[in-house]
């Protein structure tokens, strides 16, 4: 290929010297490339590599808010966490305070009570004693009357009574002669 | 002269200057159709074409092409346009990043099997180039600094005045003949060199196990192809080195007539 080609070929030319016909075609496609690539493609290529680098950049710039953002919501947490734990300590403390004077107050109402209750058991006792011993002298009074009454024989209360008591005694002096006679 | 003697007499040849000539595409044809200025052609609209795939509906979140384009877009970002022009590299991409990519594709020419040759190894395309660059940075220089503070600028000051006598001619001729002088003939020089290796190899190669096969030339064949396919590799890293820089040049060119202190 080479050989016959250097075979056809005009010999004797010097490469320094350009072709004038060269020169035009050279500068056509030098100018082809220029419109079409440099005027037309390389700005439409700048354009988006300078939205990806806005779009990287606005991304990272969003990424950044929102860690400070989380990272600001994540302090209000703790806070209001800590605030609350703080609240529930001091609300236990305040509960245990409470019970505690509840209890206190419960045992001291219990303690009254109690000793209510046994002063009223207490004045029941002497309340029944006393009527206990009323009636018992009463009754007493009454036994020793009728104790009396018997040992005398007779009561003069009523004549009803004594002649039933009479009445009583004789029968009980008849049949107690007619069985001593039987 | 030598090439005819190729097939003549059973010598070989090694190929020479000559091969950077083409003839028409088919007889007949209009003297300019040739196989570099079609190629020059298609290198063109192939960046458009895998420019427009990456790059006309480009997505936040990259996908496919869009992936090797943005490669290819943020490395002339960051390695030529940034450290050379600073804050003013994204007003610069729309210049740096269709040099970068033809200059590339052109020189991947080179390479790639069917096409095989480098579109930079004929001098015009990078004159053109390296001519815009120029005229881009005298424009410039003369608006950002004014015209004499152009020149000015060229010199560093509060040297002894015997000095400027041999400093100023030196820096003129620099900064206004040799530096767009070279800054075409690198990218030409070295994809001219790079062909003739890969041509040089592959000729080898091709004389000694095809043309004329003998038992004592054969390993000389093989050590041909096995030094064009490992030329190959060393020729895709010189291409791309190449478009860096002079990509990297027209960002220095550029930053040095916006910022006179750099």
């Amino acid at each position: 290929m080479t050989l016959t080609t250097t075979l056809l070929a005009a010999e004797g030319e010097n490469p320094l010297i350009p072709h004038t016909y060269e020169l035009v075609v050279g500068s056509f496609a030098f100018l082809v490339v220029v419109v079409f690539v440099g005027r037309i493609l390389v700005p439409r290529i700048q354009k988006t590599l300078e939205e990806r680098t806005e779009a990287i950049e606005g991304g990272i710039k969003k990424a950044e808010d929102a860690q400070v953002q989380a990272q600001k919501t994540l302090e209000e947490y703790k806070a209001k966490l800590a605030e609350a734990r703080h609240e529930a300590a001091r609300m236990r403390e305040e509960a245990r305070e409470q019970a505690a004077q509840i209890k206190a107050e419960l045992r001291e109402e219990a303690q009254a009570e109690a000793r209510r209750l046994v002063q009223a058991a207490h004045a029941q006792i002497e309340a029944d004693r006393q009527q206990a011993f009323s009636q018992l002298r009463g009754e007493l009074g009454r036994l020793a009357t009728e104790l009396a009454g018997r040992i005398v024989g007779e009561s003069l209360d009523d004549e009803t009574r004594q002649s039933r008591v009479v009445d009583r005694f004789l029968d009980e002096l008849e049949s107690a002669d007619g069985a001593a006679v039987r | 002269m030598s090439a005819l003697t190729v097939l003549a007499d059973g010598d070989f040849v090694a190929p020479g200057p000559s091969i950077f000539n083409f003839p028409p595409l088919w007889p007949g044809a209009p003297e300019w159709a040739t196989k570099p200025v079609l190629f020059a052609m298609v290198g063109a609209l192939l960046v458009v074409a895998l420019g427009w795939s990456a790059f006309a509906k480009p997505k936040l979140v990259p996908r496919g092409m869009q992936n090797i384009g943005e490669l290819g877009y943020l490395f002339v970002r960051d390695q030529v346009a940034r450290p050379f022009l600073g804050k003013d590299a994204e007003r610069w991409m729309p210049l740096l990043v269709p040099i970068f990519f033809l200059v590339f594709a052109w020189n991947l020419m080179g390479v790639i099997p069917g096409i095989q040759f480098p579109i930079a190894s004929h001098i015009a395309f990078p004159v053109v180039l390296a001519l815009a660059i120029y005229v881009i940075k005298l424009y410039l220089g003369i608006k950002h600094q004014g015209f004499g503070g152009y020149i000015k600028n060229l010199f560093p000051s509060g040297l002894p005045k015997p000095v400027y006598i041999i400093l100023v001619p030196l820096e003129l001729l620099q900064n206004f003949v040799t530096a767009p002088f070279t800054h075409a003939v690198r990218l030409f020089a070295n994809m001219f060199a790079g062909h003739m290796i890969l041509a040089f190899f592959s000729a080898v190669g091709f004389w000694f196990l095809f043309e004329n096969l003998t038992p004592l030339g054969a390993p000389i064949g093989v050590l041909g192809v096995v030094m064009a396919i490992l030329m190959t590799g060393f020729e895709i890293f010189i291409q791309y080195l190449q478009a860096f820089l002079f990509t990297l040049l027209a960002a220095m060119y550029i930053g040095a007539s916006l910022h006179p202190d750099h």
